[in-house]
Formats: structure tokens, sequence, C-alpha cells
């Protein structure tokens, strides 16, 4: 079942920028384009198991820190080599000025 | 207390490989120093300028050097014309091709692209399974039975080792997989790290190769001369040297089946012109800890991460040194390294799971090189 839960404060994600957030065993991505809109994926890259949160923001893009591979964050996609398989995404909202992400 | 060097197999199809991963060495995590993370942002910001300017200098001095190379065609001064044409044409060709591969020399993504694919082929380093050999590389940096860029292994091989600065053994073997792919083959080690979905587009690669070479042979045959070939292909031979003795420095002498690139990992200072030509790379524990960070803020991350690294070699000539005095020691006991020391400012190495069930500790290895 389908539960929101509770993340980071939307101020601690800087515009065009990622953090890292845990949950039990699990790791995310939370994101912010340069708009300012919200996003979510798993938090290891679909390449090898690498915190994309260590990598670069760029537009809707996030380059993976240590082989330079690229994800849509957006959607989910792979755009660049050697990432080849896309990602999970998550649902995100905003209530309280926190961000919440809806998780399986 | 000995490390047991029996059973090394460098193959990526050998029994190494599994063992690294059985141990934990492979995929794994790797120590990073520590750096704000609003300071990393900024030294990770990609640019065009300093690319479109480097790219320009660099065709623009390979234009006049070949001019004077043409030239000097059938007379002495073609040796040393066509030495400097070679070593201009090879070592950036590898440094660019490198850069390019990370994506990181431009920010626009078709201009690295386009260089990818140029400096590809002057270094005669097929495309798509060079970008996937370099993943491994990062992946796992001189993991014994992982990483197919091992320069040299204990003990070294003198004869491929010096063959090298031609370029005669990673040259031809090159030459020999452009062939095998051609007929829609993968060489078994390619299959260890590049994934099935891409071997396509090795082959059409492969075939596009193969049809410039036969224009450059045509172009000797219709010339009466070797000229031609002089100048596209057989550079990434007679100027390999320019390459090696500079990638020489990158990991040479250093240790193996580690997790902390401060142990495996070489930065020499260079001069202004090296650096140019080279793309920065003499910075090169700095580029495999943070490979996100571009050519043109390395020595501002250098800077930055100084403090928790060994002290930089001071040369190119102090590195070389420094290597072969470590790889003649090699010849006799495989198990040495070379020990360098860090600074009271910096965080412990970091060795990882050892290798063989033994725990080898730098106190344990100063120990050794004072014996």
């Amino acid at each position: 079942m389908a539960t929101w839960i509770e993340t980071v404060e939307i101020d601690e994600i800087d515009t065009e920028d990622v953090v890292r957030f845990d949950h039990g065993d699990e790791t995310y991505a939370l994101y912010r384009n340069a708009k300012g809109d919200c996003f979510a994926t798993a938090g290891h890259c679909t390449h090898e198991k690498v915190h994309l949160a260590d990598g670069l923001v760029m537009g809707n893009i996030i380059e993976c820190p240590k082989h330079n591979g690229r994800i849509d964050f957006t959607t989910g996609e792979a755009k660049r080599a050697p990432i080849c398989e896309a990602i999970k995404t998550y649902p995100v909202k905003i209530e309280g000025g926190k961000l919440f992400i809806q998780i399986d | 207390m000995a490390v047991n060097m029996e059973t090394r197999d460098y193959s990526l199809t050998g029994p190494r490989n599994k063992q690294a991963q059985e141990l934990g060495i492979a995929s794994a995590e790797w120590y990073a120093s520590p750096i704000p993370r609003q300071r990393m942002k900024e030294l990770m910001k990609r640019k065009d300028g300093p690319a479109i300017r480097d790219t320009i200098i660099w065709f623009a001095i390979l234009g006049i050097l070949g001019y004077l190379a043409y030239l000097s065609w059938g007379t002495w001064w073609a040796i040393p014309a066509f030495a400097a044409y070679g070593a201009v044409y090879a070592l950036p060709g590898n440094s660019r091709w490198h850069e390019a591969s990370h994506g990181t020399m431009f920010k626009t993504g078709w201009m690295n692209e386009v260089i990818y694919q140029i400096a590809s082929f002057m270094n005669l380093f097929p495309a798509t399974p060079w970008r996937w050999s370099h993943v491994r590389h990062h992946t796992d940096t001189y993991i014994v039975g992982r990483d197919p860029e091992i320069h040299a292994p204990r003990p070294p091989v003198w004869r491929v080792l010096l063959g090298e600065l031609f370029h005669v053994y990673g040259g031809i073997a090159d030459l020999r997989r452009i062939f095998l792919h051609a007929f829609g083959k993968m060489d078994k080690e390619e299959m260890d790290y590049i994934p099935a979905s891409e071997f396509k587009k090795c082959y059409w690669e492969a075939r596009v190769w193969i049809l410039i070479f036969i224009a450059v042979i045509a172009a000797c045959i219709y010339a009466g001369s070797i000229l031609p070939a002089m100048f596209v292909v057989l550079p990434t031979f007679y100027g390999f040297w320019a390459v090696m003795l500079i990638a020489w420095t990158q990991h040479l002498g250093l240790n193996d089946d580690v997790l902390d690139h401060r142990l495996n990992t070489r930065t020499v200072y260079m001069n202004p012109v090296i650096r140019f030509l080279y793309c920065n790379m003499n910075y090169h524990i700095e580029h495999h800890m943070f490979p996100m960070v571009p050519y043109h803020a390395l020595p501002a991350l250098h800077e930055e991460m100084k403090a928790d690294c060994p002290k930089p070699s001071p040369s190119v000539y102090a590195a070389l040194k420094e290597i072969f005095a470590a790889l003649r020691k090699q010849r006799k006991d495989p198990t040495y390294t070379i020990v360098r020391p860090l600074p009271s400012t910096a965080r412990p190495y970091r060795y990882g799971p050892a290798p063989y069930g033994t725990v080898i500790q730098q106190d344990e290895l100063i120990v050794k090189k004072a014996e």
C-alpha cells in the first residue's frame, strides 16, 4: 500500500540541487530544479551503487558523481551512458513547508 | 607480513575477477576527501568556453606543426618535425579522448561527443568499447582482475612496458579488436564490461573506421608515399611515447586492490605547457576521487583537498625516477609498493578488505620499505 512519508524542509534543498534522504533500509534522492519544482527518485544510480545526491543537477538532469551517467529525474529516463536503465521515481507533495514522497 | 602474489592473474576472464567480487573490492565504495557541498557544486560547474579555446589552440598548433612536417619531408628535419607533430597529435588526443569520455570537457553534450569521436580515432581507441573500459577503470581502479586499464602487472614485463612507448602492444590489440568488431564479434574480456546492448554500436563504429583505414591506404598508394599515413593513423604509434611518459605517472609503483585513490594514484606537478596538452590530468588523485569536476577546475580542486593527500611528486622526471626504481624492485619482490606518508592534516588511508585474507597496514608497509 502506498504511503506518504515526510522527508525534509523544502528550504533544505537549494534550487538546482539534490539531497539524500534515508528511510528504513532505503535511500532516496530529492531534487529541486531551477524553477523550484520538487522531484524524488531512488537514491542509488541504476548503473552502480552510488548515491546520486553527490551528483550535479543541470536543468532536469542529475549526473552521477562516479561515472558521469545522466538521468532525467522528472521521468526517471536514462539519458547518458553508462546509465542504461531507468530509475524509479516517486510522487511528491509539499505541505507546511515540508516535502513528502509517496513510497510503495 | 608478505602478501601472497602467486595467484596474480590480471586478465578479466581469470579467477581474480570473482575473487575481487567475493572480497568486496569490486564495485565498492571508495574513500572521498571531505569537501563542502556548496564548494563542490562550484567546482563541478560545466563551461564551454575553456574547452572551445583549448581545442582551437590545439588544432592550430597541430596544423602549424603538420605544415612544417610536410615541408620537411624528404630531409633530416622530418625526424624532429614529425616527433613534435606526433607528440601534439597523441598526447592531447589522448587527454581530450579522456575528458570527453567523462562528458566534462564541454557543457554542451554534442561538443563532447564530437571531440570524443575524433579523439578516439586519433588514439585508435575504439570509441564505445573504450568508453566502457574507462567506466570500469573508475569503478575498480587498479583492482586486479577487474580493471582493464592497468599499465603494468606486478612484477612488470619490461618488453611490454617499453614497447608501449610506440604503442606496439596496446595499438595492435586495439587494431585486432577493430577487425573483430567489424566482423560482428566481441573479445571475451570486453564482454566483461561492455553491455550486450552496446555491441551493435561497437560493430558499426569498427566498420566506419575500416573505411577510413582503406581511404588512408588508398591515399598512400595514390601519392606513392606513406606521407598521408604520417598525418593520420601512424602518429598514434610514433607519437605515443608522449602519452606513456606522462600516463605512467598516474598509478605505476603504487598499490592495487585498495579502496582509496590516495593509495593507488599519483598527483604530479607539471609545467603549464604539459598541463595544457594533458588537460590537467596531472591532478590525478583529484580526478579519480571526483570525476565530476571538469579539467579546468582541477587546480582549484587540488587546493581544496591537498591537505588530505600525500605530497604530490614535484615533476614528471621525479615521478618517473620513483616509478622505475619501484618497478625494478617489483621485479624481485612483487609485493613492493611506494609508500607515501600523509600529512598530519589528512584522514587515515582506507585500505579496504585486504585480498587473500591479509591485512596490510601503513606502518607495516613503512617497516617493509625501511628494510
